[in-house]
């Protein structure tokens, strides 16, 4: 089987721990229902944001030159980087001309995809990821599992056990209010140290040349309040027209996200600082490739939300891990394949396409339906092993001949009849570990509607 | 008198006829003129979800041609009127006999209440019955409003199974989760499938659901897979089945034929 299907299974073997992760999640879904099903209006917001991103990638050459124009107009420095190593080059680069020994980086999906981390502390520079939840994963030495809850899958002992390790929090420990403390001396420290703070970026404003990062911590603003060199890391995609769009996708970002109206910092970055330097990397990283094509353009209007992976009955029972890609869930079982298809072919069967997603997606991504998409491509590609291809060759070559196909069902349904349950459910049997198959009728519908007639 | 073609998909002729009969009964009963064009097998949805179009397309153009001589078809499935109705244009190129064929195209709970206008359903079910709603009738076909969408709440199984007599329906802590069959998927993704439909089973267990039942009978094949492994299984009934008057059995499944070996 392997792929996402292996890890899935490891991940549900712990019954326990599974629910625990499923409710947790579902949880985040429920606040997401309560507060836009206060929005009577919430229907047309999604329709206008899908509207907006669209416009933008349709149009995104423009509205990057015109980011870029603006934004160096404020003394902002603008970087260019076709993918992710020339990304983290030209970050070192910049932090090795103030010689910087010590980062804060707030939360971003940008840098994990480039895996930033590693590339700048084989420089000798140290990184301290300053969200609370990727200060977690980082100290356990693991990707993050959501894009917006990056330890959700850790429980709060695991987390005092982490403290305890490496921040000397009481042995045992597992108070959130008392690990968040520490945590908050500890970043406290580090923020004053860095000499230099990383943000990603959550939307950038082609008409002003800004950017806005939206935190629950504050640590975006705080890692680049006293620090004076700033590098916002922003995807190509991430843009807006102009600053009016703001309010349409601020309101649906937290709510979809969390189930908050606002998130609890938004803030808004135009320039540098008096005194300071500010660096804006535009990173492409395949971003261009997806816009090329028509089936999967959409794709690239996700606001990371997080909101898909929520509520996923399968990402909520299989964990962010199973998916071995930056982007977990719906999103990055189309993103993951369009990065590189064979690595993650198994990403777009991980769903029973219910379509959950896509009808959460405050952008209206068509998620299930770019899943399907994917099949196809993987197929065509030849990505698709022979065990999944073959019986669907037999099974067509069946159903063109309907005297084969009503004979075969006879002859199946006597079978299943007469076979003793040892033989039917056979280790062989995928469907029949945990499940019955139906019981077999003597006449197929077809049968009783030809007696019906006489 | 209006036409119709009934088409039963595969595992419900091979594995369920009694679901076909009901459908067929209802239709009747409402006055349509009903045939079950026998060169029918399959519409091609496990292959095109399994991304094997080549294998998919004679098997959508088969369709077209066996239904091209009614003037509704009619199905007890919203996964694959689904596949008829939103996933043939990327099957086949577009064509008048195509489009005809999906305008024509209807689940039978809407065909009921959207073309026939069917107010009423005769007859009593006094038991507290679990809809599960079944993911492509519910997103793709929106046979009702999805728990993720907001706007006026509607649900055309519920709107017709309301009428009968007796019957309650059981409130669900999830209303819409999806049971984990998603076809191929309930045998690749065994572990989350089954895991899947045991919490939708455990949700109708405190819900207090007494009989289980869904517009799509292959939901329905995966969930009492897994309640048939259960100490107490639920009775397990598609809603044509209720519609046309069938009651549970309460011991074992009631789907299939009642015969055994
Ligand atoms: S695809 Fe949609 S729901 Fe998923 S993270 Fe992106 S914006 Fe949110």
């Amino acid at each position: 089987m392997g792929g996402h299907a292996q890890l899935a299974n490891q991940f549900v073997a712990n019954g326990e721990r599974a629910k625990w992760h499923d409710q947790a999640l579902w949880f985040v879904r429920q606040k997401r229902d309560n507060i836009s099903h206060a929005i009577p209006e919430w229907e047309t917001l999604r329709e206008t944001a899908s509207q907006v991103k669209l416009h933008t990638v349709t149009h995104l050459a423009q509205y990057l030159e015109e980011f870029e124009k603006n934004a160096q107009a404020m003394g902002v420095h603008v970087h260019w980087a076709s993918n992710a190593a020339e990304h983290n080059e030209i970050v070192l680069r910049i932090l090795q001309q103030h010689e910087v020994k010590r980062v804060v980086k707030s939360k971003s999906m940008l840098t994990e995809e480039c895996h930033l981390n590693p590339h700048l502390e084989a420089a000798g520079i140290e990184v301290v990821d300053t969200d609370l939840g990727e200060r977690i994963v980082q100290l356990r030495k693991e990707p993050p599992s959501h894009i917006v809850l990056p330890a959700i899958h850790i429980k709060k002992e695991e987390v005092g056990d982490v403290f305890h390790e490496h921040l000397g929090t009481d042995a045992g420990a597992s108070d959130p209010g008392y690990l968040t403390e520490a945590a908050r001396q500890h970043l406290r420290e580090n923020f004053l140290a860095a000499d230099a703070g990383i943000t990603g970026v959550n939307f950038g404003i082609a008409s002003t040349g800004g950017f806005v990062v939206c935190t629950n911590e504050g640590n975006a603003d705080l890692g680049t309040a006293l620090p004076n060199l700033h590098i916002a890391c922003m995807g190509i995609e991430k843009l807006i027209p102009a600053p009016e769009y703001l309010s349409l996708f601020t309101r649906l970002l937290a709510r979809s996200a969390t189930g908050q109206p606002i998130t609890t910092y938004t803030s808004h970055f135009h320039g540098p600082k008096p005194g300071g330097e500010m660096h804006i990397v535009l990173v492409d990283n395949g971003r261009s490739d997806i816009l090329g094509s028509d089936e999967f353009r959409r794709s690239l209007s996700c606001i990371r939300c997080g909101a898909c992976m929520n509520t996923c009955p399968v990402y909520r029972r299989s964990g962010g891990h199973s998916y071995q890609a930056t982007v977990p869930g719906p999103i990055g079982s189309i993103l993951g394949p369009a990065h590189n298809a064979a690595a993650h072919s198994t990403l777009p069967y991980a769903c029973s396409l219910c379509g959950s997603c896509t009808d959460v997606c405050p952008v209206k991504i068509d998620l299930h339906h770019q899943l399907l998409t994917w099949r196809k491509e993987i197929r065509v590609r030849g990505l698709l092993p022979f065990t999944k291809t073959f019986p669907m060759k037999v099974m067509a070559q069946v159903f063109q001949r309907p005297g084969l196909y009503a004979f075969g069902g006879k002859v199946a349904r006597i079978a299943l009849r007469l076979m003793p349950r040892w033989m039917i459910y056979n280790p062989l049997n995928g469907w029949g570990r945990q499940r019955d198959l139906p019981t077999a009728p003597r006449e197929s519908f077809r049968d009783l509607y030809k007696k019906r007639k006489k | 008198m209006p036409r119709v073609g009934l088409f039963i998909p595969c595992y419900i002729d091979q594995f369920y006829p009694d679901v076909g009969l009901a459908t067929l009964e209802v239709l009747e009963r409402f006055g349509c003129d009903v045939e079950f064009p026998t060169a029918q097998t399959c519409c091609g949805q496990p292959m095109a979800n399994t991304g094997c179009t080549t294998e998919a397309v004679p098997l959508a153009e088969r369709m077209i041609e066996i239904f091209a001589p009614y003037e509704f078809v009619v199905a007890p499935s919203g996964s694959c009127v689904a596949m008829v109705r939103e996933h043939y244009t990327d099957l086949l190129p577009l064509s008048n006999s195509l489009q005809e064929f999906q305008a024509k195209t209807f689940e039978l709970c809407e065909f009921l209440t959207d073309v026939l206008k069917i107010k009423k359903i005769e007859g009593s079910f006094p038991y507290k019955v679990g809809l599960h709603q079944s993911c492509h009738g519910l997103r793709e076909l929106r046979l009702a409003r999805s728990s993720e969408t907001v706007g006026d709440n509607f649900n055309k199984a519920r709107q017709l199974l309301e009428t009968m007599e007796g019957i309650s329906f059981a409130e669900l802590n999830r209303a819409d989760e999806c049971c984990g069959f998603g076809g191929t998927f309930a045998v690749h993704e065994e572990a989350v499938s089954c895991m899947m439909g045991n919490d939708r089973l455990a949700d109708h267990a405190s819900a207090g659901t007494e009989v289980l039942t869904a517009g799509d009978m292959s939901c329905l094949m995966h969930l009492d897979g897994l309640n048939q492994r259960k100490p107490k299984p639920l009775p397990v009934l598609h809603v044509a089945q209720i519609l046309a008057g069938r009651q549970p059995v309460t011991s074992a499944s009631t789907t299939s034929s009642e015969e055994s070996v």
